[in-house]
């Protein structure tokens, strides 16, 4: 049973939507938050855990201080303030993923607070989102439902639990309500969580992978009626995994809102479950009594003091952002907007950096890697980086180009030779004959005879209809096999006929 | 006296999961109240100018450095488990948040 909706513009035209964000990232430490099991993705189950990991009594958590690094690198990388003393504290409640009845997690003194960020969308529009808070805290473990007819846990009989992941270390962003977006936040809610899945990657402490739960987004959404001040009633859509269902599931959460407030009735504050297949929710639990967590501090941690050198330090290490980096490059490549945003899109930034600091111009980087290489990661359905084209070999086939020993159509075929790991663009060129044809005696040769074949389309470019050499010149690339320098072969044969192009 | 209704300790007995009969939720409220004025006597010796602590003794940073260390095998993980299957913990099926 799906939800009514408004249409999205319908909803648009009555009311404004407000956004907020829980973001929760998985840090790419060697080992857990509390613990020295390894934090490690798709082991067999229960081979990642020990007795701090299980909540076994009389153990004692010790805080990775690899782990408190990565989240103040984070907290900075959102321009938050750093804490100068936080604390852990236990979150309880009862469920199977956590055997020690509570999560270790920060309440009111979390590590980073009070930051934003400057998102853009793909125009160029930029939406500030400010940020309430970052904070460390542990991931919980695995549960598959079984006996279920769809193992989902409706029906289901019993559940297994694997603990492999209990206690990996997370740090959950957590935004302040971002108002003023409009009609553009479904796409502003897909570009933050982008920015900060980019940002984490960036900053090394995440493998960021979406698909393996690296990053998961909660998505808090609520409508007031146009120009109104005051928040209405919000919905919280739990484990938005995609930036696509991110997208989708603030759009739909719009529409659905508007139709319950457009039909006089009151939205239920509660949270919502995401179905990709159909890209609806449906309700979940409604706040209740079970959110009383009964925070308290954690007796068996001591207090985080991150002194102004220990942060400052960190604040030395950290990478130059995407987003600054994205302009530099786009000014120093001198690349339009579109241009720009077709490699981006293409994901081969990294590529062409690298490709032009091996010596090749930014033009050239993006004809090879945009003309060429992207074309054919496509087909072979990898990332443009996985075909194993080296900077150094685009320089190198860029060069023999350039240098008149190949043409285009001769370079495409090396590059297929070069990617089917024969060598170096010289070595395939040489492995398989591709030798451009130049030498002028073996060109006026092939030149005679396809003036001599077309004899009408050698009167017509003496006549003066230049445009017309091309089939000449196509019949010498037929003769040469596709070998012949195509612009030399051009210049020979209005030479012959005493044209002057 | 600190005042613990009975619907106080129905709360917290659904929260902690304990089932209580109608005679221990009012035996329970009069003794919580008791301890809830015994741990407050705290409050009389401790002034303003006392911070709050959460643990007894002034330390901060216990820092871990991030090396693999001790880790259990499957077995002995779940060697005292109720019930197992497939190296996995198992539990009963249990409606709350999916």
């Amino acid at each position: 049973m799906s939800d009514p909706t408004l249409s999205f513009d319908e909803a648009m035209e009555q009311f404004d939507p407000v956004l907020g964000f829980e973001v929760h990232v998985e840090l790419n430490t060697k080992t857990k938050m509390f613990s020295s099991a390894p934090n490690a993705f798709g082991d067999d189950p229960n081979t990642n855990v020990n007795e701090v990991d299980l909540g076994l009594p009389g153990v004692l958590p010790v805080v990775n201080k690899a782990a408190v690094e990565s989240s103040i690198k984070i907290g900075l990388a959102l321009n938050c303030e750093i804490a100068e003393s936080c604390r852990f504290a236990r979150k309880n409640y009862f469920y199977p993923d956590t055997p020690k009845n509570f999560q270790t997690s920060q309440y009111d003194e979390p590590i980073a607070h009070d930051g934003w960020i400057d998102i853009e969308l793909e125009d160029g529009e930029v939406f500030r989102v400010e940020i309430e808070r970052a904070h460390m805290e542990e991931d919980a473990g695995k549960l598959t439902h079984m006996g279920g007819a769809t193992g989902r846990i409706q029906g289901a009989e019993y559940s297994l639990v694997d603990y492999n992941r209990a206690g990996v270390p997370l740090v959950e962003i957590v935004t302040k309500p971002i108002v003023g977006a409009g009609r553009r936040a479904p796409e502003l809610a897909r570009a933050y969580v982008s920015a900060i899945r980019e940002i984490v990657k960036n900053l090394g402490v995440s493998d960021a992978r979406m698909e393996r739960g690296n990053v998961r987004c909660d998505a808090n959404v609520s409508l007031m009626p146009k120009g109104a001040t005051k928040f209405g009633i919000r919905s919280e859509t739990k484990n938005v995994n995609s930036l696509r269902s991110v997208e989708h599931a603030v759009r739909h959460e719009i529409q659905r809102h508007a139709a319950v407030l457009a039909g006089g009735g009151t939205v239920t504050q509660e949270t919502r479950h995401w179905h990709e297949d159909t890209r609806t929710t449906t309700a979940g639990r409604p706040k209740s009594d079970a959110d009383d967590y009964r925070y308290f501090p954690e007796p068996d941690l001591v207090p985080v003091v991150a002194t102004r050198e220990w942060v400052e330090s960190i604040r030395a290490q950290l990478p130059e952002p995407p987003a600054e980096r994205r302009k530099r490059l786009k000014a120093a490549w001198g690349y339009s907007d579109p241009e720009f945003r077709d490699v981006v899109n293409a994901g081969v930034v990294d590529a062409i950096e690298e490709t032009i600091s091996a010596g090749a111009t930014p033009a050239a980087a993006r004809k090879w890697w945009m003309g060429e290489i992207v074309g054919r990661a496509k087909v072979a359905d990898v990332e443009p980086a996985e075909l194993g084209v080296t900077p150094e070999a685009i320089v190198e086939l860029n060069g023999l180009v350039e240098g008149g020993k190949l043409n285009n159509k001769m370079a495409a075929q090396v590059l297929d030779g070069v990617i089917a790991g024969e060598g170096t663009p010289t070595q395939v060129m040489e492995a398989r004959g591709l030798v451009l044809v130049s030498d002028d005696g073996a060109l006026l040769e092939a030149i005679d005879s396809a003036l001599a074949a077309q004899p009408e389309v050698a009167e017509k470019i003496r006549g003066g209809k230049v445009q017309a050499v091309g089939a000449i010149v196509g019949g010498v690339m037929k003769a040469t096999r596709g070998q012949a320098d195509a612009g030399r072969v051009r210049e020979l044969i209005l030479e012959k006929l005493g044209v002057n192009a | 006296m600190a005042e613990i209704t009975r619907d106080d300790v129905a709360h917290l007995a659904q929260l902690a999961r304990i089932e209580m009969s109608a005679h221990e939720l009012d035996r329970m409220a009069g003794e919580l109240a008791h301890i809830v004025d015994a741990v407050k006597s705290v409050s009389e010796v401790a002034a303003p100018d006392v911070p709050a602590t959460s643990h007894p003794i002034a330390l901060s940073n216990v820092f871990r450095e991030d090396v693999v260390g001790h880790v259990l095998t499957p077995d002995q993980a779940l060697s005292g488990a109720p019930d197992a299957d497939d190296h996995r913990f198992k539990v009963p099926a249990i409606l709350d948040e999916e």
